[in-house]
């Protein structure tokens, strides 16, 4: 086992000491299939809690975003990042020549699954923000690979912004029912919807829907 | 009988272990065959009911072998991870702020592990008291200082009852273990086992009672079938099993009876406490994955023993007069 493996373990022993990182396969086993996870985006530690969620086998292929210009910039940083999470790099400052998301569409290229949170960026408001367009750009491109909604609940009771050292809370992820690009369906609409799927993932949110269960 | 007396306390209480494992094979291969039978919907509910219960107890069996086999700094330390994760559900039920962080920090990574570093110093006067005068007026500093003033004797009302139960509650039991009687010298373990056991048979009888009984309950909106006269009957059947196993600890017959009494009275009023709880965090079963975040069972399995131990361990402390 190399250093990168065993502090990948580690890693996922501590969130799993801290958060219990708990997986709800809802709406799909966790198979080794191509795969995008999309997810809210509360939190720094969002990542880690999904790839500890998932079984060991599938951490190797499941890839996360990093912006380039921050998780290069120290050595440490620049090897938990490729040695041990194998991230995709990402530039954050728009040149006029590059697309942002081709570094995402050569990682699906080459088969491997990818994290996202559509976001964009952390929110702490409880509800997720809209969407942004990525998510429905790689739907286009890649037809074949699965999205996969995720809500990650109770990460930002876990190490509130400003805070450093992390409280023992659980958390759990919940992968919900993948969703398909209809054919012809409009942009804004589609990333409306993967937001409705992602939310709706939300422990208690489906007995809220079904009218509220009686206080006795 | 006169050769178990020759034996040594080890001994003792690997024959305690050996008994208890067997029976709980006996029990495991009766289930597994039972389990071939044809049966109705509502008994295979029933079945599959006790089967989480039957594995709980295998859990809960081979933790006390594991405390007993790793000796008092063994046992010391498997009861922290214990407390550190019932805290985690308790603290996870529970709605927090952004200002309890610092409070929580604390709860969590020093009032926790110096409570077993006490206990595993024997140091059982600052045990006592260390979470009682000294951590109660630490959490509410700390969490002014965090300067969010919104619903604060609440919160840190909250916070302080969790380190109660949690760690302090809990960690009597392993101290049974580590109480030194006079001329009962490492057979600790005993009197754990016999807590424990008490306990539970107060519980199983108050449950079975509940079923049959069918009194008016006594707080509906809390658990629908708890009733005084069921919970009487298993602290008597708590008080027979106790007075019954009263040569494995250090007791004489009737005060192994009141202490057992004691026991599993405070037990079943522990578990009846936890449900209130789970109610006002919205939980209906724990245990179930989806519903709640954090209910994952554990604290409604320790609450019992979190409420019995203190109540048990400062009884016998007391009235045996006993000095570290």
């Amino acid at each position: 086992m190399s250093r990168a493996d065993a502090f990948g373990l580690l890693l996922a022993f501590i969130a799993r000491l801290i958060t219990g990182a708990q997986g709800h396969w809802k709406g799909c086993p966790p198979k080794a299939e191509q795969r995008i996870y999309f997810a809210n985006h509360q939190s720094h530690l969002d990542w880690v809690l999904i790839w500890a969620a998932l079984p060991r086998e599938l951490r190797a292929t499941t890839r996360p975003i990093a912006a380039k210009d921050y998780w290069t910039r120290g050595a440490f940083k620049h090897w938990i990042t490729r040695a041990v999470f194998n991230a995709v790099y990402v530039a954050r400052q728009r040149t006029d020549d590059q697309d942002p998301l081709e570094p995402l569409v050569e990682a699906l290229r080459h088969g491997d699954s990818l994290v996202i949170f559509p976001e964009g960026t952390r929110s702490n408001l409880g509800q997720p923000q809209p969407f942004k367009s990525g998510l429905y750009h790689l739907a286009e491109q890649f037809p074949q690979v699965q999205l996969i909604p995720a809500w990650i609940d109770n990460v930002q009771r876990v190490m509130p912004k400003g805070e450093v050292v992390p409280v023992p809370i659980l958390c759990t992820v919940t992968f919900g029912a993948p969703i398909t690009l209809a054919p012809g369906e409009d942009k804004r609409a589609f990333l409306d919807r993967a937001r409705a799927a992602v939310m709706d993932l939300r422990p208690g949110a489906a007995a809220a829907a079904a009218g509220a269960v009686p206080a006795a | 009988m006169s050769e178990l007396r020759q034996l040594t306390a080890d001994q003792q209480v690997g024959l305690l272990f050996v008994t208890l494992f067997g029976l709980l094979l006996l029990v495991t291969a009766a289930a597994a065959l039972w389990a071939l039978r044809e049966r109705s919907a509502r008994q295979d509910e029933h079945h599959q009911r006790f089967k989480r219960e039957l594995r709980a107890v295998w859990v809960g069996a081979a933790v006390f072998w594991a405390a007993w086999v790793s000796g008092p700094a063994g046992a010391t330390a498997l009861f922290g991870v214990i407390s550190f994760l019932a805290l985690r559900e308790y603290i996870t039920l529970l709605k927090t702020r952004r200002g309890d962080h610092r409070s929580l920090l604390l709860a969590f990574f020093a009032v926790l592990p110096l409570q077993y570093v006490l206990l595993a110093h024997r140091n059982f006067d600052l045990f006592s008291v260390f979470i009682p005068v000294y951590v109660f007026l630490a959490i509410p500093v700390v969490s002014a200082l965090a300067g969010d003033p919104e619903r604060f004797l609440e919160r840190n009302a909250t916070i302080q009852w969790g380190i109660m139960v949690c760690a302090y509650g809990l960690s009597h039991a392993p101290a049974l273990v580590l109480l030194d009687f006079p001329q009962h010298q490492g057979r600790g373990a005993f009197l754990l086992f016999f807590l424990v056991m008490v306990v539970a048979c107060a519980q199983i009888v108050q449950t079975v009672a509940e079923g049959r009984l069918r009194r008016r309950p006594l707080a509906r909106h809390i658990d629908r079938s708890f009733s005084l006269r069921a919970w009487a009957l298993g602290a008597l059947a708590a008080a027979l099993l106790g007075a019954a196993l009263f040569w494995i600890t250090p007791f004489k017959a009737g005060q192994a009876l009141v202490m057992a009494a004691i026991a599993g009275a405070t037990g079943t009023l522990g578990e009846f406490v936890m449900s209130a709880l789970k109610k006002d965090a919205g939980v209906r079963f724990w245990g179930n994955a989806s519903s709640v975040t954090g209910a994952v069972g554990l604290l409604d399995r320790v609450a019992p023993l979190c409420f019995a131990a203190p109540v048990f361990f400062h009884s016998v402390r007391w009235y045996f007069q006993l000095k570290p």
